[in-house]
């Protein structure tokens, strides 16, 4: 039964993992870009949340999607402003300039809206369905059910939409994708808008099982440890890669000293990455001379 | 413009290429050597603490700069060199025993913590840093028979020879010896064939492997090397706190350190010292700025990542060569005078091809 | 005597035959090169002969020695040393320090001299700049010396490959498409160069070259592939009329 409840409690918790490295593998698939300010965004997100259902009192469907607007608003400005001078510049640079962008993100919510921990009202909060003593909270319902449906969304994207094959021969060749008539650039910003959204989602169902501040966005890097895990470029293997990490902490957590919990993730990482640095779903190949 | 005739090939390799760079540097080390004379303690502690970060600068830019390896996590290896001189220190080492302990310390588990790293390029790396360095982060949490975990471990005052080196004018003269020696023994790596290796595995590796470089040897290396410099300069930082805690050697540490080295300019050691420059200094820059600020930006608690954060970006977009890069566009404007134009220093850009596979 | 002889190599990539059942010898001395039409497999056997593929099956033996299973970096060491076909120079750095690159294999010092730059290091750097210098001077780079790679055009990017291959005194020397991306006079030049570097220092060639021209101008064998199989080896008339090379550049 216990054993039950940590893989409950773990798939639930793994499901956000997996959706901020859903946001991570997006924009790495489509730009080769390293956003490390996923979960920085995931935060702003979950402070918009707050702000539309609890300050301004929006109705909870209405303030979801607000918020997601929001973000993909901010997804695309961040693109424009930011990551536009940076195409053609070395991977490396992008990675600074997305950890640069995660100090300020953090610093303006610290300035808008404090640093004292809130809570996003739901209407689903508090309610539980009991399977023969395993506890199952709606919050944690709804976070599997929102991951299950935003995979299926962004499968189909990416397999049958015109814009979404697109992304990927921008990913792969800048010049021939820009040759063959796909925009490019736009490209670029509609990733990052749809890639801010998904962390608006990750933000809005992360928000009622732990609380929100402007520190919260350090679960990116768990996150990140997740998409590496499972290949990174894969958005299978992002989640799937965010499930493994989310159900061993919850068991490292209780069978193993403190401590380790927190560091599990990375030590999973590390072993990974000795043994098969590709990934669960390998996508990399060597250079060619 | 200056034009220097040379009729020997060593010429290419010293130190100073010309008289003018002698007369500079010479200056130089008269206005370092003289500040404690006019400067309060207060200032030559900030100015030890850029030697400092100026020390640790230098392995991170070997690394990163020279031999194009990120790491996200060099704070781990400057609070290895700081909690093991100070633990060596508390086991009744000598001094100058304890410090070179401390640094070989932090090498050897730089070379260990590489061999699982060799595999990976660029972005996977950089995550097998950070996670490193987070489990660093936890061990000194959590050891606490040795490390004092939250509480925190106090470091004994730096004794040589009689000699009281916690005075600041005496630790400013030490912290300035070791960033001399550790600058030649930087540069003589890089005129030498382990640097070239080391450039060489940065701008292509599959070319370098074919030159016989050996690259798992190179690279390890190349970590063992860069996380000496920066235990030697956490060996020194535990004396300019005084008392260590975790808190002390976190991710922003990390970050610190990295934007130290893209601020000043990547793949110059000129750059670690404008940047450890830049980064000794914010911190009194920022609090200086916050008296100015209206009270309620001023009180924002992540102030100061928030403006380093905005520092980091703006450098990169505009000035990616940091400010030596910025430095040699000047010079060069005005050897150059009235003919320089900008596209002399135009980046070259290239379009992205993908190495993935799908 | 025969300076290298692969026998029998075969190597697929998933279900495609890159190379399959080749069997060569390069003597000692020759300039030898590899014709064939796009994809025929040549510069893939050069990557199995530079160790950066593995063999599926088959072995190379240099001088005597089975090379297939030797690490990468030693292939240098033994004394090979190739250039690319898109060029794969260190492109941050000044010609000259590429040169010093491609003498690594000869460096005599440790580690710790280097740090301290011990007297011996400095004589060994000495060393070292003289003969990157006769290398400048073979192949007429002297003004290019201090420049960054990035700034240069590609005909002499091309050539400072040549040399920095050039500068770890190989006896056996890879040229992948050396004239690919040279205009004609730049390519006349190319001609007597690699002739110099033949007889003037005695080193063995293999060349994989698109331009008849020069294969049959400095050539003293030609072996033609065409989907990874051989199809002739012989002196360049003969391949090149050859029937089977024939209809695999000009079809049925």
């Amino acid at each position: 039964m216990e054993i039950l409840q940590l893989l409950i409690s773990g798939i639930s918790q793994g499901c956000v993992y997996g959706l901020i490295a859903l946001g991570f593998v997006l924009i790495y698939k489509a730009t080769e870009m390293v956003n490390f300010a996923q979960g920085d965004l995931m935060m702003m997100g979950a402070f918009f949340a707050y702000t539309y259902a609890n300050v301004l009192e929006f109705p909870f469907v209405i303030a979801v999607l607000a918020t997601i607007a929001t973000m993909a608003l901010i997804g695309v400005i961040t693109e424009r402003l930011l990551l536009r001078p940076m195409i053609g510049e070395p991977h490396f640079s992008v990675l600074m300039l997305t950890i640069g962008l995660g100090f300020i993100l953090r610093a303006i919510a610290g300035a808008s809206w404090g640093n004292e921990p809130r809570s996003l009202n739901t209407p689903y909060a508090g309610g539980v369905i009991d399977l023969n003593g395993v506890i199952l909270g709606y919050e944690n319902l709804v976070i599997m059910i929102g991951t299950a449906l935003l995979c299926a969304l962004l499968y189909c994207f990416f397999r049958f939409t015109r814009l979404g094959i697109a992304m990927q021969a921008a990913s792969q060749n800048q010049l021939a994708a820009f040759y063959v008539g796909i925009p490019v650039k736009r490209i670029y910003a509609i990733v990052w808008g749809i890639s801010a959204s998904i962390s608006a989602v990750a933000g809005i169902l992360v928000a009622p099982v732990s609380l929100i501040d402007p520190q919260m966005g350090f679960i990116g890097i768990k996150a990140f440890a997740a998409a590496i895990v499972g290949g990174f470029g894969s958005l299978p293997g992002a989640i799937l890669g965010g499930l493994l990490i989310g159900v061993v902490e919850q068991f490292a957590g209780l069978y193993l000293p403190t401590g380790f919990s927190d560091v599990s993730a990375y030590i999973i990482l590390l072993i990974m990455l000795l043994i098969r640095p590709q990934g669960i779903f390998a996508t990399m190949q060597q250079k060619k001379v | 413009m200056r034009f220097v005739r040379k009729t020997h090939y060593y010429q290419d390799i010293q130190l100073f290429r010309h008289g003018g760079q002698v007369f500079w540097y010479a200056l130089l080390g008269i206005v370092i050597t003289g500040a404690p004379l006019v400067l309060s303690d207060f200032y030559l502690g900030e100015l030890s603490l850029v030697f400092i970060y100026a020390i640790a600068g230098i392995g991170l830019m070997l690394l990163t700069g020279y031999t194009g390896l990120v790491s996200l996590g060099h704070a781990a290896f400057l609070a290895i060199g700081a909690y093991s001189h100070a633990w060596f220190l508390s086991q009744g080492w000598p001094f100058l025993l304890s410090l070179p302990c401390a640094m070989l310390l932090s090498a050897l588990v730089g070379g260990v913590i590489a061999v699982p790293a060799l595999r990976m390029t660029g972005i996977y790396l950089a995550v097998a840093t950070l996670a490193f360095a987070i489990i660093v982060e936890q061990v000194l949490i959590h050891w606490e028979s040795v490390t004092g975990g939250f509480r925190g471990m106090m470091v004994e005052l730096p004794h040589v020879a009689g000699l009281e080196l916690e005075t600041p004018v005496y630790f400013y003269y030490f912290c300035l010896l070791i960033l001399v020696l550790s600058l030649l023994v930087a540069i003589n790596l890089l005129r030498s064939p382990t640097g070239r290796a080391m450039t060489a595995i940065r701008d292509s590796e599959i070319s370098a492997e074919s030159m016989g470089i050996h690259l798992a040897y190179t690279k390890s290396l190349a970590f063992a090397i860069s996380a000496g410099f920066t235990g030697l300069a956490g060996g020194l930082l535990a004396h300019k706190i005084g008392y260590l805690a975790p808190d002390s050697f976190t991710l922003l540490t990390s970050i610190q350190l990295l934007l130290m080295v893209v601020v000043g300019g990547l793949g110059s050691l000129h750059g670690v010292i404008y940047g450890a420059i830049f980064i000794g200094l914010l911190p009194q820059g920022i609090a200086i700025l916050r008296d100015y600020l209206p009270g309620i930006i001023a009180r924002i608690p992540g102030l100061e990542p928030g403006i380093f954060g905005l520092i980091l970006v703006l450098v990169l977009i505009y000035e990616p060569l940091g400010i030596h890069g910025r430095w040699l566009k000047i010079r060069s404007y005005f050897e150059l005078f009235p003919l320089y134009r900008r596209a002399t220093h135009k980046r070259q850009r290239s379009y992205l091809r993908t190495e993935r596979l799908r | 005597m025969s300076l290298l002889v692969a026998s029998n190599l075969s190597l697929a990539f998933g279900g495609v035959h890159a190379v399959e059942d080749v069997s060569f010898a390069v003597e000692t001395g020759e300039i030898f090169s590899i014709i064939g039409p796009n994809g025929a497999g040549k510069t893939t056997l050069f990557n199995l002969i530079s160790r950066i593929y593995d063999v599926d099956s088959g072995r190379i033996e240099f001088d005597g020695r089975d090379i297939s299973r030797v690490p990468t970096h030693q292939i240098a060491e033994l004394g090979i040393a190739r250039t690319f076909q898109n060029t794969e120079l260190f492109e941050q750095e000044t010609v000259l320090r590429n040169l010093l690159i491609g003498q690594h294999v000869h460096r005599r010092t440790s580690l710790i001299e280097e740090l301290l730059f011990l007297p011996r290091v400095r004589r060994q750097e000495l060393d070292f700049r003289k003969d990157v210098e006769d290398v400048i001077d073979l192949l007429d780079l002297q003004h290019y010396r201090h420049q960054v790679i990035a700034n240069l055009p590609y005909g002499v990017r091309k050539m400072v490959e040549v040399a920095r291959a050039l500068c770890m005194r190989p006896r056996l020397l890879l040229l992948d498409e050396p004239s690919s991306g040279l205009n004609p006079e730049e390519t006349d030049d190319l001609a007597f160069q690699i002739e110099d570097i033949n007889e003037e220092l005695g080193i063995t060639i293999i060349m994989v070259e698109h331009d008849m021209n020069l294969v049959s101008m400095t050539s003293n064998r030609v072996m033609a592939l065409a989907d990874g199989r051989l199809l002739a080896v012989g002196d360049p008339k003969a391949v090149q009329s050859h029937p089977d090379v024939l209809k695999a550049y000009l079809g049925d």
